[in-house]
């Protein structure tokens, strides 16, 4: 999996590339809290448009990434769910709890 | 990882009884538990439930069934360790389900044709409240994996065998009811 982190004013956008799977996923979720709790961004975009698979493992570090925002009051947006992606997170429940765009200029713009 | 390929005269004896005919080995796959390799078994059961007949809705829920039991053995049976040995045994059965979930379709219910995947691996026996899902109505990481094992597949059964731990999922061909369209 690639990650590859970018600034936007005050947005850091994170560009995933590949699977989200156990392999991959420590890494993510380092660098998904690095950002978050260290650096303090108000507000953080993933983008998952890349991103073929999702596993439970990949879904927890978003849920941890989400819980980490909300604990020092930044956003956190999913932008460019894949029908599979979309799928696990709704299988999961935890659609509703996300804050989802389409694409990074309806995030930016929100 | 081995891939072995179907071989008419090598059929298990010891598998688990149950009211299920099977009608031959598909495919066998000896790897590590290496999480590196888990992309290549997804590829691998993708491919072969769609040659199997299954919606592309149904394949990813195989798949993602095979994957998180997978994880599941890597990280709560070998704790982590990349070297220990998991082997999955991909099987065409012909049957009905029992104790699984019904299916669609008088036919479907008489004579289903599904595929069995069991999934062995040599670490501790797994306890009863280790296989017990978290309430979904909690907003938290993990505990997410055995979940989607059981929303993919229509049979998920547990046994230890001597020394080994052996799960067997099932997935049955679901077959519309007349008049109804996907």
């Amino acid at each position: 999996m690639e990650i590859s982190v970018r600034k936007v004013d005050k947005t850091v956008i994170f560009d995933l590339s590949g699977d989200m799977d156990l392999g991959n996923t420590p890494a993510v979720r380092k660098a998904f809290l690095r950002e978050v709790r260290e650096n303090r961004v108000p507000r953080v975009v993933i983008n998952l448009s890349r991103v073929r698979y999702i596993d439970s493992s990949g879904v927890a570090s978003l849920v941890e990434a989400l819980k980490a925002s909300r604990d020092v009051g930044s956003r956190l947006i999913l932008i460019g769910l894949s029908g599979s992606a979309r799928e696990v997170l709704q299988l999961s429940r935890l659609l509703k709890i996300f804050e989802i765009y389409d694409n990074e200029e309806e995030a930016l713009a929100a | 990882m081995t891939l072995k390929v179907p071989d008419s005269e090598r059929r298990s004896n010891d598998r688990e009884r149950s009211s299920d005919s099977r009608d031959g080995l598909l495919m066998r796959m000896e790897l590590p538990s290496n999480p590196m390799l888990l992309c290549a078994v997804r590829g691998a059961v993708e491919r072969l439930t769609e040659s199997f007949g299954f919606s592309p809705q149904e394949c990813r829920a195989v798949t993602r069934a095979v994957d998180e039991a997978l994880t599941n053995i890597i990280r709560h049976a070998y704790c982590g360790r990349a070297d220990r040995p998991i082997e999955l045994i991909f099987s065409s059965i012909r049957g009905h389900p029992i104790n699984g979930r019904s299916i669609q379709g008088e036919a479907g219910l008489k004579n289903a044709v599904g595929l069995e995947i069991v999934l062995c691996d040599r670490g501790p026996a797994i306890k009863p409240e280790q296989m017990c899902m978290r309430a979904l109505e909690e907003v938290r990481a993990g505990g997410l994996g055995l979940h989607f094992i059981q929303e993919s597949m229509d049979v998920v059964e547990y046994k230890r065998v001597k020394g080994t731990n052996r799960l067997r999922l099932i997935k049955y061909v679901h077959v519309p009811k007349p008049g109804l369209t996907a």
